[in-house]
């Protein structure tokens, strides 16, 4: 077994002379775009070796509250990322409430069972599972939730003559924007099955690349990577059903009519009086 | 039949009135001045004080949607959400005759249709619904005097046959005159006036 060449501050160095060289070509070609990169890029390490200190120390003393608290962080920071992805912002808390839901039963939930049931870690919260499992669910499911969320709510508002036509005829609120939802649930959903069928032929994943570079077994590293990429999908699935039906529960009322009131915070005192 | 009570819009005063089976009643008034939110209220669209009842049979007994049913609200310009005619009638016994179709029109597609035609096709797929009370906001609004005429028969033709009601909404008081009863609500001045 090869083990991991550890890398130094001047490897790293090295590898920043790379993106200085093309922060100087973007200067020299007046790209107005140097700023920025230079701002990204020393925000990637700073928040990285943080990052890594904390891990270091959750892994070191692997009690459950400090895990606990940090997987909350994790969780409530990718709700407002969702949320921040919205063109039309929902109104008050329900927006951050729905997007928090979703991604618990899209990321909490699976990981969980991961945890419990497949991978079987003793005990079950420890961090160097725990963590980079729920991280990675985070970040991957958090998309199509995003996706679906975006747009269920930029169709329907779209579409709300049409929606309203069908209530008029006498259609339930399901009815009515049924094919708008399978619209958006095929939204949510495509980017993971898209990743699926690509993967290994034309991009090898992110984690089982990582795992080979630091000598795991490549078998290993696939079985993981399979792992991962049901669990995603799964989350992904079960994450935009739930955002869906909170969302399109939110969208209308008892007496199903169309309230894009109570959902969005946009002043709306036009709406229905033409 | 229809019993409107207390409908408050506001900036008007509370609207009352009733309906007898059969009644065709008008609605004439300026733009903006809140004849939509009264047909949208009596529909159950908008959030609205007041009661609407059918006989003993109120909005807040059944959903929204079988209210909706019985009560239905026909818009100045239909909305058609498939591509072809057919997908948007659920029920098998539409009369496309009636309104001048052949049974081509299943197939045809919404785009083509002109606006007499989608007209025509919208009050069929109303209808379809057998509602009790008809909520007809300008229907011929973007027809020409031909394809006005054939809304105005098809929908008098219904009333007559099934003893439903109507409320006609128009600027055109010699359509009012045409199509309704014996009364219309004249909204600038808040009063029923006879025809």
């Amino acid at each position: 077994m090869n083990t991991l060449i550890s890398l130094s501050a001047y490897d790293l160095m090295l590898a920043s002379l790379l993106v200085l060289a093309l922060v100087g070509l973007t200067v020299r070609l007046n790209l107005g775009i140097a700023q920025q990169l230079v701002i990204a890029a020393i925000r990637t390490t700073a928040q990285l070796l943080l990052i890594g200190l904390v891990l270091k120390q959750v892994f070191e003393t692997a009690q459950l509250p400090l895990i606990a608290l940090m997987m909350l962080v994790m969780l409530t920071v990718a709700a407002w990322e969702v949320l921040s992805r919205q063109k039309r912002k929902i109104k008050g808390w329900w927006g951050f409430g729905i997007s928090g839901l979703s991604l618990f039963v899209s990321s909490f939930l699976i990981t969980m069972i991961a945890l419990f049931a497949i991978i079987k870690t003793d005990p079950w919260y420890t961090p160097q599972y725990a963590i980079p499992l729920l991280g990675m669910l985070l970040g991957n499911t958090m998309n199509g939730i995003a996706l679906g969320m975006d747009r269920l709510i930029q169709t329907a508002w779209q579409q709300r003559a049409v929606i309203e036509q069908r209530l008029m005829l006498g259609q339930t609120a399901v009815e009515a924007i049924r094919e708008i939802r399978h619209e958006s649930m095929r939204a949510g959903m495509i980017p993971i099955i898209n990743a699926m069928a690509a993967a290994g032929i034309v991009s090898l994943p992110g984690m089982m690349t990582g795992q080979i570079l630091s000598g795991t077994e490549p078998v290993e590293a696939v079985k993981y990577q399979i792992l991962i990429m049901f669990m995603v999908t799964a989350g992904t699935g079960f994450g935009v059903v739930a955002v869906l039906h909170l969302i399109s529960k939110r969208m209308f009322d008892s007496r199903d009519r169309l309230r894009f009131d109570q959902l969005l915070a946009e002043k709306m005192q036009d709406f229905g009086q033409q | 039949m229809l019993k409107v009570s207390e409908i408050t819009i506001p900036g008007l005063a509370p609207i009352s009135f009733e309906l007898v089976a059969g009644e065709c009643l008008g609605i004439s008034g300026e733009s903006g001045c809140g004849k939509t939110r009264l047909l949208r209220a009596i529909a159950d669209m908008d959030e609205m004080d007041g009661s609407v009842c059918i006989d003993s049979l109120c909005q807040q007994d059944v959903s929204g949607s079988d209210w909706r049913k019985q009560v239905a609200l026909l818009p100045a310009e239909s909305q058609w959400w498939f591509d072809t005619v057919a997908p948007h009638f659920s029920e098998d016994n539409v009369d496309f005759a009636s309104m001048g179709f052949s049974d081509e029109v299943m197939n045809w597609s919404v785009t083509r249709c002109s606006s007499g035609e989608k007209q025509r096709l919208a009050i069929l797929r109303l209808l379809a619904n057998r509602p009790k009370v008809l909520l007809l906001d300008e229907p011929t609004a973007n027809l020409d005097a031909e394809n006005s005429r054939k809304v105005e028969a098809l929908i008098t033709e219904y009333l007559v046959n099934n003893n439903a009601s109507a409320i006609w909404v128009s600027h055109n008081h010699d359509q009012l005159q045409r199509v309704v009863s014996e009364r219309y609500f004249d909204f600038s001045r808040a009063a029923m006036v006879s025809i």
